[in-house]
């Protein structure tokens, strides 16, 4: 009938996805998406709500019909395939765990459809897998946000499905449960060996999990790598502020050698390797994460090695535990963040003090990003930045009337 | 004096918990005695009747009080080819209706979802047919399917039917009028079900390889399972005690009779009110045990 009967995948399979776009009536969810997922990875759709991410989910589990592209799974191509066809099992956000069926006959609901041998005794195996099989006949709504997520992921699990695809599965969970499905999902996957497409809002469940992660807005990718250099060497100004926070400094650049750039900002001069920046004249975002800062309550010696800001003052402390953050307004470039590690017993700063920042060269990242279009500082809790790019989308939009 | 405070506090709360508010059964009271009045009190009466005999003076239509059980041996030897049929009738007559309406609910409830108008269009022309007596309607059946009237002559003129044969007053016609009537009784509760289902259970159907006729047996029916009770009960029950349709003024004729129509005729007609009254009992008991079971058996509590 087709390729979802018969036997187990013996593997993960590649997930090719070609010119893929979806248009519903009145906006466009997905613009024109290829994306390569390779067999036996665990890879994350990382974006803000609204962003296509479980649209694509969606249309590779067949539940949307792309409007354009073609969706290849293992080589073979389903974008004409039927739901049940597919070789595909998806872990709801909902859990959709059916009410009126026992634990044990969720999971057991797959294999029964494709008539595999034993589908009690595999059910059972799957509910050990997930420590649940204590609680087989139960029903559904018997059990614990948490338990329903682990009888969701057995039910999918026990299909061993080529992909299998998480829709914000731990959304519904606490922090603590929620560390914990992260670590057993990783392990389950690292067992299994399937492809996993896990599709997400929290940057850190990506983060931890996934061995690539593509960050998506707007229903196209922004940037797609491994955690560390997504998070180290972000492309646009949306990646450095979505994964983790950055500070964004925007200049030209004045000085190019082999190794570095230096940019020019409000007459502050900072240098960027040259291998770290994706832009190399004209006008560049150039940026540095948070706990890249050392504070500095004197003028640090002058350091080839290292750029410096300052003097500016600080403007808000706030302890947390293993860092403290400071904010720290600098009368040209704005409010910069520092998360400095609590090396010393309470704040190192204190508010309304005058101090400098700096951090080794090495540190720092050049964006991608046209710097017209993105504001001077990133940051879209500064509602000066907002007001100012709301004027100039009214200018634009006045122009073009 | 802290502690003191907390005591007081807490002594009074619980007594309240404990002791049964006098106003719940005062509320209750009238609900309990419209039941003894107008349920309980007819029920005794009616058992007892259905166990009287012929008055001794042998004037008709006057009984004295006994303990007549043979009333009921009598009244089933003489009526069984009724009791199936009664049965029989509203049996086919609900999974008629069934078949008729689930589709017509599923539409409704769960296809037209998107268009909110359409779907209160369409709930008001399920209900509309209420706006007139169903005495009425039914009799309207009667003259459109009459032998002169125009569908049964174009029938006979194309020769569906033979030119002697009648529709109304064959099981064809009562069975007709029985499912007609009863539609809206079962669209109803369906569309009720099946307009919360969450399509989401279907699309997890769907995932885990059910075709959409196993998603369809094995998650829509299961979990649209209250609204079929529920309609099915509401058809089933007034269908089998139905003596509108199977009447001979109706849709019915002399082979078509029902337990309804027979026990019509047993009290207003032959006076023989035991017999009436123990086929109405019969009838009652028939209905109680099968819905029992078809409750128990339909296992719906925790979706309900």
């Amino acid at each position: 009938m087709s390729m979802a009967t018969g036997a187990f995948a013996e593997r993960g399979a590649d997930l090719e996805l070609v010119g893929i776009s979806k248009r519903f009536p009145g906006f466009t969810a997905i613009e024109s998406l290829d994306l390569t997922i390779p067999a036996g990875s665990f890879f994350a759709l990382l974006g803000p709500s609204g962003c296509g991410k479980t649209t694509t989910l969606r249309l590779v589990a067949g539940l949307e019909e792309p409007t354009t592209g073609r969706i290849l799974i293992g080589g073979k191509d389903v974008t004409n395939l039927k739901p049940y066809q597919r070789p595909v099992n998806t872990v709801f956000q909902s859990y959709a765990l059916f009410p009126h069926m026992t634990v044990l006959e969720n999971v057991a609901f797959g294999l029964r459809r494709r008539r595999l041998a034993d589908p009690v005794g595999k059910a059972h195996e799957a509910l050990r897998l997930v420590e649940l099989d204590h609680l087989a006949a139960r029903k559904p709504q018997q059990l614990s946000g948490g338990q329903q997520q682990r009888v969701a992921l057995a039910r999918a699990l026990v299909n061993r499905p080529a992909l299998l695809l998480l829709d914000e599965p731990l959304g519904a969970l606490d922090l603590k449960l929620r560390r914990q499905m992260q670590l057993e999902l990783k392990t389950i996957q690292e067992e299994v060996g399937l492809t996993f497409l896990h599709v997400t809002h929290d940057q850190e469940e990506a983060m931890t999990m996934a061995d690539t992660i593509a960050v998506m807005n707007k229903g196209r990718i922004e940037q797609m790598g491994a955690p560390e250099q997504l998070y180290e060497l972000p492309k646009t100004a949306f990646v450095a502020n979505f994964l983790g926070q950055s500070n964004l400094f925007t200049g030209t650049v004045v000085g190019t050698t082999s190794t570095a750039i230096s940019v020019d900002i409000a007459g502050q001069k900072i240098v960027v390797p040259v291998g770290r920046s994706h832009r190399h004249s004209g006008d560049v975002t150039v940026g540095v994460r948070p706990e890249k800062l050392s504070l500095h309550r004197e003028a640090p010696a002058s350091d080839p090695a290292r750029n410096v800001i300052g003097p500016a003052h600080v403007i808000d402390v706030s302890f947390s535990g293993v860092s403290t953050q400071y904010l720290i307004a600098h009368p040209t470039l704005g409010t910069i963040v520092v998360f400095a590690q609590n090396m010393a017993f309470g704040p190192v700063a204190h508010v309304g003090e005058e101090v400098w920042v700096s951090w080794d060269i090495e540190h720092g990242f050049g964006l991608a990003d046209d710097p017209a279009d993105s504001p001077r500082f990133a940051a879209d809790t500064d509602t000066k930045n907002i007001a100012a790019q709301r004027h100039a989308a009214l200018i634009t939009e006045l122009g073009e009337a | 004096m802290a502690f003191a405070a907390f005591a007081t506090t807490a002594g009074p709360g619980e007594e309240v918990q404990r002791r049964r508010s006098p106003i719940a059964l005062l509320l209750l009271l009238p609900g309990i005695l419209y039941l003894a009045l107008f349920f309980l009190t007819p029920l005794v009466s009616l058992v007892l009747t259905s166990l009287q005999v012929p008055s001794a003076t042998g004037e008709p239509g006057v009984y004295d009080p006994a303990f007549q059980w043979e009333n009921y041996v009598t009244v089933i030897n003489d009526y069984w080819p009724h009791i199936l049929r009664s049965f029989g009738y509203a049996l086919i007559a609900t999974v008629l209706a069934l078949a008729f309406s689930y589709p017509l609910a599923y539409f409704i409830g769960v296809k037209a979802r998107p268009w909110p108008l359409l779907q209160s269009l369409m709930l008001v022309l399920v209900i509309a047919p209420f706006f007139i007596s169903f005495l009425l309607r039914t009799l309207a059946w009667k003259q459109l399917l009459s032998d002169e009237s125009f569908v049964i002559t174009a029938l006979k003129a194309l020769s569906v039917m033979p030119p002697d044969a009648h529709f109304t007053g064959t099981p064809v016609a009562v069975i007709f009028g029985l499912t007609y009537n009863f539609i809206p009784f079962m669209t109803l509760p369906l569309y009720t079900t099946l307009e919360r289902l969450d399509v989401r259970f279907l699309e997890a159907g769907s995932d885990l390889y059910a075709s959409p006729l196993q998603v369809f047996r094995k998650v829509t029916i299961p979990l649209s399972m209250p609204g079929i009770v529920a309609g099915t009960l509401l058809t089933f029950i007034p269908a089998a005690g139905d003596y509108v349709n199977a009447s001979r003024s109706f849709l019915g004729g002399s082979d078509t009779q029902m337990m309804g129509n027979v026990i019509e005729a047993n009290f207003l007609v032959l006076e023989n009110y035991p017999a009436a009254a123990a086929l109405s009992i019969i009838l009652m008991s028939v209905i109680l045990v099968i819905v029992t079971i078809y409750i128990r058996r339909a296992g719906t509590e925790e979706l309900l």
